[in-house]
């Protein structure tokens, strides 16, 4: 039970592997998410296909497949030395950005289509349109979702454990080495995550109740 | 329209079926770990199954008694020393033979044998779970697994050392490691030493070692660090890109892993190790020598 | 044809747009051809490399190796789909003290990682005795996680279902249990669907997370065979063949989600309340609909999607 008191530097690391798995993977995610999902709204074909088609295919395979490529296939390909931890934000932002664009494009589609004819009917800018019509309205429908990606997200900084990234996941091995009982570890962990994680879902309820409108 | 498409998917199915019959089924040839099909036949001379052995007091011989089939714990991705080729399926290795070895002195012979392949990280619970009946995988003796399992043996002894590229000038032992990055295995003594005795390094550890010489070859690493027995196995099959530098830098004393309780199988073992000078030198022969491992087998320590 | 984000294109806009799209064609063909050149340059492409696939044994320890993969997924799915029901009827159930607590386990369940679980299973437990293979410790880590993911699921569909269902079946002199086992969980069933089997794929591809804890599955295997020197280090080859494998098996368990969905939609007994392509989409996010708000705005998308056909 004390092994929060006698190693406060492990843990201390663990978290924040953890923790900047999580933002960073997240930044990249939000950034190629909004991009690959614009392009999958978007009115020219190519951008369409090509949105479809990462999109799809990435959904399709295991997070643990895309961090093994990341791990060991990419410092194949390129020259020089890459650190883990850089190669895990990566495939996590990589294969988050999937389920992020999913949820904007479905957010934004239920934005009902008069509203922006009639903004447009008004002579808004693209711009305007965008942050004085759509996107209040579809943010209702995006958020919630979105903080579900990022539930997922958190939780799946695990699998970096596999793949030499200091993080919550692999602390258990740290600790056994030090001898030290690995089902306490292991609790410790789960703690750890079950409160992080109602922390995010207790965000996404507020929210969720802040917008809702009866229908 | 449906029909023929469930016709065009068996064609496909057949088609692809038939390629795969126009593949190798053999070894790869050329292969450096050496074909050992002329050798497999030599083995039945060194030793033979032994016949109607009884063993009192061993809740492991009785479990294996009972099941009628010996279950050993090895390593698959070591060559030399416990190593599956996946083109064959043959197991080849120093552990290898010794488990072997130890199976027909208890009268079991290779038919009666189940390999699993165990990583360092999980063999005391694999042992302790009653998944094998004894492990022989490069395993060190050390106190804190002498907590949880039992030891036979040892039966070999090796140091930590170092594996680098083979044009790599700046390492040539433990000392040049700060500020490099050392690559092991989850769990092994050797990346716990490297993290109590030079701190300056960083490490790295994956599941396996064969993941670590991966690392190294593509350059995300600078050296791994194991046992030299180990890593002299990966340097003789890519001599060109791989090589060993420095002197070893502890004792590493390989024994068989047993359950905690288990002292009668402990002690027929060592008695085998003791008595078997012969076969454990024609073993190491056949396995290490052609590699340029040295070594002459060591005492077996006492039961406790 | 507009859209929220894009009006119908004037002359200016086409030109642009038709701009746009040449800039996007190369761009993806500048990437795609920077990765084929690494893949070239780095010798992916020798015979040597693929030289490990010429053998039979290879092929077959593949083949075993997903049948590992399937093995565990089927039984974890079926479990996942037990348990979720079990939870789905626990937490809509008047009772208190069975609805609390229900409701306590299943929000745990849903926030621990899958891998947090098998690694519980796996090296926890034999600390206090109990022993736990690691099949058993993937496959149950497996149908504990998506078993509370499903129950929320299906309670969602129970809940999206028009509140008149549920009197009605109170009218006619149905009990409780009646009423539910009846009348609303088939409904929300076939609503649920697509949602369900787009978290059967999630568990499909979780059974990966079984390399971690050394299940031999599929990417287990295919690392073992890339680290293998004599074969060349086929670390690209086989880690291709082993994607190749996972998303065949994903989109085929997606293709059979479409089939059902489809065939759902033009049943009579479902009408609009199908998930639709949309159903999938969100429920593919890992957390499938959690609220009442995420399965209309489903709903909502999928009227959009049905307008806007070129938006797929």
């Amino acid at each position: 039970m004390n092994q929060l008191t006698e190693y406060p530097g492990v843990w201390a690391q663990a978290l924040l592997g953890t923790l900047i798995l999580f933002f960073a993977g997240g930044a990249i995610a939000l950034v190629l998410g909004i991009i690959v999902g614009a392009m999958r709204v978007s009115p020219i074909p190519v951008a369409r296909a090509v949105g479809a088609v990462y999109v799809n295919w990435i959904r399709n395979t295991p997070l643990t497949l895309v961090m093994f490529f990341f791990a060991f296939c990419v410092p194949l390909l390129m020259p020089g030395r890459a650190d883990w931890l850089v190669l895990a934000i990566w495939a996590l932002g990589i294969y988050t950005a999937t389920y992020v664009a999913e949820t904007i494009r479905s957010g934004i589609n239920t934005v009902p289509v008069g509203q922006a004819e009639a903004a447009r009917a008004l002579g808004l800018t693209f711009g305007q349109v965008m942050t004085l019509v759509v996107m209040p309205q579809a943010a209702r429908s995006v958020i919630p979702p979105m903080m579900s990606v990022f539930i997922a997200l958190l939780k799946n900084t695990t699998v970096a454990a596999g793949f030499s990234v200091v993080n919550l996941g692999n602390i258990r091995a740290e600790m056994s080495e030090n001898g030290e009982n690995q089902l306490v570890t292991i609790l410790w962990v789960m703690a750890a995550f079950v409160l992080m994680v109602f922390l995010l879902a207790w965000l996404q309820r507020m929210l969720e109740n802040k917008w809702r409108i009866a229908r | 329209m449906r029909k023929s498409r469930i016709i065009a998917g068996l064609g496909l199915t057949a088609a692809a079926l038939l390629a795969l019959t126009a593949c190798n089924s053999g070894s790869p040839t050329g292969s450096p770990t050496g074909d050992a099909t002329g050798e497999g036949e030599a083995e039945e001379t060194w030793f033979t199954v032994a016949e109607d052995v009884t063993l009192e007091g061993s809740p492991t011989f009785d479990a294996i008694t009972e099941r009628g089939t010996v279950k050993i714990g090895v390593k698959e991705d070591q060559p030399g020393l416990g190593y599956l080729d996946p083109t064959t399926g043959e197991r080849t290795g120093f552990d290898i033979d010794v488990a072997r070895w130890i199976a027909a002195s208890l009268g079991y012979d290779e038919d009666q044998i189940e390999y699993t392949a165990i990583p360092s990280a999980n063999r005391e619970q694999a042992i302790v779970n009653g998944d094998v009946d004894y492990y022989v995988g490069t395993y060190s003796i050390n106190d804190k697994r002498k907590e949880q399992i039992a030891f036979a043996g040892p039966y070999f002894i090796t140091g930590q050392g170092l594996l680098v590229a083979a044009d790599n000038e700046d390492i040539a032992g433990p000392e040049d490691l700060a500020g490099k990055n050392v690559c092991s295995a989850t769990g092994s003594t050797s990346i716990q030493r490297i993290k109590d005795e030079y701190p300056e390094a960083t490490t790295t550890e994956f599941a396996g070692y064969s993941e670590c010489v991966e690392q190294l070859k593509n350059g995300q690493v600078d050296a791994v660090t194991t046992d030299e027995s180990i890593l002299i196995g990966y340097a003789a099959q890519d001599p060109d890109n791989l090589k060993v530098v420095g002197d070893v830098f502890s004792e590493e004393r390989y024994g068989v892993g047993l359950a905690k309780d288990d002292a009668a199988l402990q002690e027929y073992i060592n008695t085998m190790f003791t008595d078997g000078g012969d076969i454990w030198q024609a073993i190491f022969d056949k396995n290490l020598g052609p590699a340029g491992v040295e070594g002459e087998q060591p005492d077996v320590d006492p039961v406790m | 044809m507009t859209s929220v984000l894009y009006d119908v294109p004037g002359p200016r806009a086409i030109l642009r747009n038709r701009i746009l799209g040449v800039v996007t064609v190369v761009v993806v063909l500048a990437l795609v051809g920077f990765v084929m050149y690494r893949f070239w340059v780095t010798g992916q492409f020798t015979a040597e490399k693929w030289y490990a696939f010429t053998f039979t044994r290879i092929w077959e320890q593949f083949g075993l190796a997903t049948l590992r993969t399937l093995a565990a997924f089927g039984v974890a799915a079926v479990g996942a789909l037990v348990l979720g029901f079990v939870l789905a009827i626990g937490r809509l159930s008047d009772h208190a003290w069975v609805r609390t607590p229900v409701m306590g386990v299943t929000e745990v369940f849903r926030a621990i990682p899958v891998l947090v679980l098998m690694i519980l299973l796996y090296y926890g437990l034999p600390v206090i005795g109990i022993k736990m293979t690691s099949y058993w410790a993937v496959v149950i880590a497996l149908v504990v996680y998506n078993g509370a993911v499903l129950a929320e699921v299906v309670r969602a569909g129970v809940e999206s279902l028009p509140r008149g269902q549920r009197e009605a079946g109170f009218a006619i002199g149905l009990r409780k249990s009646g009423v539910m086992r009846l009348i609303l969980l088939p409904q929300a069933i076939r609503a649920m669907m697509p949602v369900i089997i787009a978290q059967l794929v999630v568990t499909l591809k979780d059974t990966a997370l079984g390399f971690i804890i050394t299940y031999p599955e599929l990417l287990y295997f295919a690392k073992l065979l890339g680290s293998n020197a004599p074969l060349g280090s086929p670390l690209i080859p086989a880690a291709l063949v082993a994607g190749t494998i996972y998303v065949a098996l994903c989109l085929a368990l997606s293709y059979a989600a479409y089939v059902v969905e489809r065939r759902l939609r033009s049943s009579p007994k479902v009408g609009a309340v199908a998930g639709g392509e949309a159903g999938v989409v969100v429920g593919l996010t890992e957390a499938a609909p959690t609220t009442a708000t995420e399965t209309i705005a489903a709903r909502r998308a999928l009227s959009r999607f049905k307008r806007d056909a070129g938006g797929s």
